[in-house]
């Protein structure tokens, strides 16, 4: 108890320094629950990819078309559950700028396929019913503030509809993401309606999106796939979900690469002017340690107290500002929309916290050294 | 002594004895160089982007896309369109034919040499036609195809980010195989991220038929742009919509340069506010270490505004040099550093390479610069205010 509270009235010697370095470490952490919200969202859901799903789609490049017949053909292959298949829409809601991925598919089949996609049963019936229903994701819902029910017109760029150049859907129903990275941005329109009313390219569908039985088997399986349709003029490329969003993220760019540079220049800086601050905290107080040291402190009472300090420091900086970093990030994400998912992830707060305790230890090894093998003679004379 | 002569003689000494407070300047130091130096990293990947964007574009050139399409991806044309765009007033002319590109633009799958997997590379067909309109490429390595061959030339930028584009190798998509015949360069601009082959090889191989997806025009000046674009907009045999060159491109960078951006914005301004206070500390920290020496300057007549300047002063220096130094280590580190990207508009990828530039430099120096003035106005007004003779008592 004594302990403690010698630790204590140390920081209230400069409240104000005290303050300003637990400031600038809460900074440090509020920055980096934002970085890791955003590397999280450029992987693109690498990390939440179905181990036994597999997609299919054309060698040659995703835009070109396959034909809607390969599905029966993929599903005939032994050890596949079901096949189903997706087709990029690329509509235009009012301007480029409100830029979200709008995708054609096969409605019970598609929701069967990817659980983490929620909709209530009676909204589903309703999208049965409805041939140009839609199903939206709740974060795009909140974005444009659409609800069920309501009219939504995109202008088609790659499809267009048999007359004028405006695709009018229904909202019917609302999916939820079954998991906090589950991608709630996308818009799902009914292929049959699409393949209906587009003048050209009938029968043809984007990629297509298995289900298979042992997540061992992929490799096998994706071979197999790719040899049904060798040597046929839409030849595939079979790969796990996982690789398939890998390349796709791969592509944006290594910005996990850039956003990890940016982490370390920021802890580095707040390593050096925190630990600065630490170490002039204990020189300023030299004669009063070799007076505690005179009275008796043990070598390791002495290296505790600082560390005591130092940690203490931290703990209150970095959890002030994990905190305030987590509130900021479910606020939203920086770029208006653009990011398709911007959560923190738990995995990157159990990180933030082993940083703070780190920058804790290492800020304040030094002086606690220093303070520990500080001879209480030459302490006291220096004075 | 007057308040000139006084301000001079204090800042002079106070930077003399910045040496002995080694420690707490290379915090604040280190700390604004660290802002400086990610604030411009950061900044120079939009920058760079922007350039592979808009350096292709001239003011003089037109593109025309079917009306409706928001990229060439989704754009398509006839063959008789192209027909009546060389008809139209307003076109260019070289050796009496008019400078009307028609291009295709398919995407093909190579492998990133960074990470092996799958990267969506522009494919261009071109015609002859192509080499007076898009005047800024040359070929810089090899020699260009030969029309009605399997040959293809690659970009710059395709060839150092994507494998198998070696000059000499062959490349297989689908049932075709192309030989790499040719290097080209088109001043830094988005084509130097693609692969160009002869429209009439590259058709048949993708079924396009007789259609094409975009033209490319050049314009007798920049002047005649409404001219050309009213005569095409007016002629009922066409749908289509006619955009300067310069303006396609720069909506084409719009997602990236938001998501930037707003990056940006972010992290500097939280690394601002980081170091402003570390700046803070550290000017509050000199300040208390000199109280005895402060208060004899003012008992032995300084004026008070003196000191005041003098420490804000100290707190610009500092800022200046963490300035300089961040900008320095950003410009070795990030300058020329190629990255290739997902242009969302056409669905893929544009190699570029990051820029440090003049202006992004002098304005993360000017932002040191606020954060020196705020982080040493607070401490400067304490020093400013210090009792002489408590200060003077204190041991």
């Amino acid at each position: 108890m004594k302990f403690a509270l010698l630790v204590f009235s140390n920081f209230k010697r400069h409240k104000l320094r005290t303050a300003l370095t637990i400031l600038s470490i809460a900074v440090a952490f509020i920055l980096f629950g934002y970085l890791a919200a955003i590397r999280t969202a450029f992987a693109m859901g690498v990390d939440v990819a179905g181990a036994d799903r597999l997609v299919v789609r054309h060698k040659v490049s995703i835009i070109q078309l396959l034909p809607k017949s390969y599905e029966s053909d993929i599903e005939r292959i032994a050890g596949v559950q079901q096949a189903t298949s997706s087709t990029w829409f690329g509509g235009i809601y009012q301007d480029e700028r409100n830029f979200f991925a709008q995708i054609a598919v096969q409605p019970d089949e598609y929701l069967d396929m990817f659980p983490e996609f929620v909709v209530p049963p009676d909204q589903r019936e309703a999208w049965l019913k409805t041939k140009t229903g839609v199903v939206i994701g709740r974060g795009l819902a909140n974005r444009f503030n659409f609800k069920i029910g309501d009219k939504l017109p995109l202008r088609g760029t790659i499809w267009r509809p048999a007359d004028g150049d405006t695709w009018t859907f229904d909202v019917v129903g609302i999916y939820e993401g079954g998991k906090p990275e589950t991608d709630t941005s996308q818009l799902f329109l009914r292929y049959d309606y699409l393949d209906e009313a587009r003048p050209f390219a009938k029968g043809m569908v984007g990629w297509y999106h298995m289900k298979i039985d042992d997540p061992d088997r992929a490799a096998a399986i994706a071979q197999q796939v790719d040899e049904t349709f060798a040597n046929s003029p839409a030849e595939t490329k079979t790969e796990t979900e996982g690789a398939f969003m890998k390349a796709f993220a791969d592509q944006v760019g290594d910005i996990g690469a850039i956003v990890t540079a940016i982490l370390s220049a920021v802890f580095f800086t707040i390593l050096l002017v925190a630990g600065n601050t630490m170490a002039q905290a204990v020189r300023e107080r030299i004669g009063e340690l070799g007076v505690l040291k005179a009275i008796g402190f043990t070598d390791l009472q002495m290296l505790a107290l600082v560390l005591a300090e130092s940690l203490i420091i931290a703990v209150i900086g970095g959890s002030l500002g994990l905190w305030i970093g987590a509130l900021a990030v479910s606020a939203g994400d920086p770029t208006n929309g653009a990011l398709p998912v911007f959560f923190l992830p738990g995995r990157d707060v159990a990180l933030g916290a082993v940083a703070v305790i780190l920058l804790g230890l290492v800020t304040g090894a030094l002086p606690a050294v220093q303070a520990m093998r500080l001879n209480a003679v030459d302490a006291l004379r220096r004075e | 002594m007057n308040r000139l002569t006084q301000i001079a003689a204090l800042c002079a000494f106070n930077l003399r004895t910045l040496p002995s407070r080694k420690g707490s300047a290379a915090a604040a130091v280190f700390g604004i160089a660290g802002v400086v130096a990610v604030l411009v990293g950061v900044l120079s990947i939009g920058e760079g982007f922007e350039k592979a964007m808009t350096s292709a574009g001239s003011d003089d050139t037109a593109i025309v896309l079917r009306s409706g399409a928001d990229s060439e991806m989704t754009s398509m044309l006839a063959r008789s369109d192209a027909d009546l765009m060389e008809e139209a007033p307003g076109v260019a002319m070289l050796n009496g034919k008019p400078l009307v590109s028609p291009e295709l633009f398919v995407i093909v799958n190579l492998p990133k040499r960074s990470t092996g997997t799958d990267a969506n590379v522009p494919m261009r067909g071109v015609e002859p036609v192509v080499f007076g309109v898009r005047d800024e490429v040359k070929i810089v390595e090899g020699r260009t195809f030969e029309w009605g061959r399997n040959e293809v030339i690659v970009g710059r930028g395709a060839l150092s980010e994507f494998s198998g584009t070696d000059l000499g190798a062959e490349l297989q998509f689908g049932q075709n195989k192309w030989t790499v015949v040719g290097v080209f360069e088109a001043r830094g601009g988005l084509s130097e991220s693609e692969i160009w082959a002869d429209a009439a090889v590259l058709s048949p191989a993708y079924r396009r038929g007789n259609s094409f997806q975009t033209a490319v025009v050049r314009l007798a000046s920049a002047g005649s742009f409404q001219q050309f674009k009213d005569a095409l907009t007016a002629d009922p045999r066409l749908n289509v919509k006619v955009v300067r060159e310069t303006d396609y491109y720069a909506g084409q960078s719009r997602v990236l340069r938001l998501i930037i951006t707003g990056l940006a914005a972010i992290v500097s301004g939280l690394m601002g506010l980081g170091a402003l206070f570390g700046a803070l500390n550290t000017m509050y920290t000199a300040v208390a270490a000199r109280a005895r020496e402060i208060a004899t300057l003012e008992a032995i007549g300084f004026g008070s505004f003196a000191v005041m300047v003098s420490v804000l002063l100290e707190a610009l220096v500092l800022a200046l040099i963490g300035g300089v130094i961040g900008a320095a280590g950003a410009w070795i580190a990030f300058d020329g550093y190629r990255a290739a990207t997902m242009n969302w508009q056409s669905f893929s990828q544009v190699a570029f390479a990051f820029d440090v530039n003049l202006r992004l430099v002098t304005f993360a120096i000017v932002y040191a610069m606020i954060i020196g003035l705020i982080g040493g106005f607070f401490p400067a007004i304490r020093a400013a205010r210090m009792p002489v003779a408590a200060a003077l008592r204190d041991r």
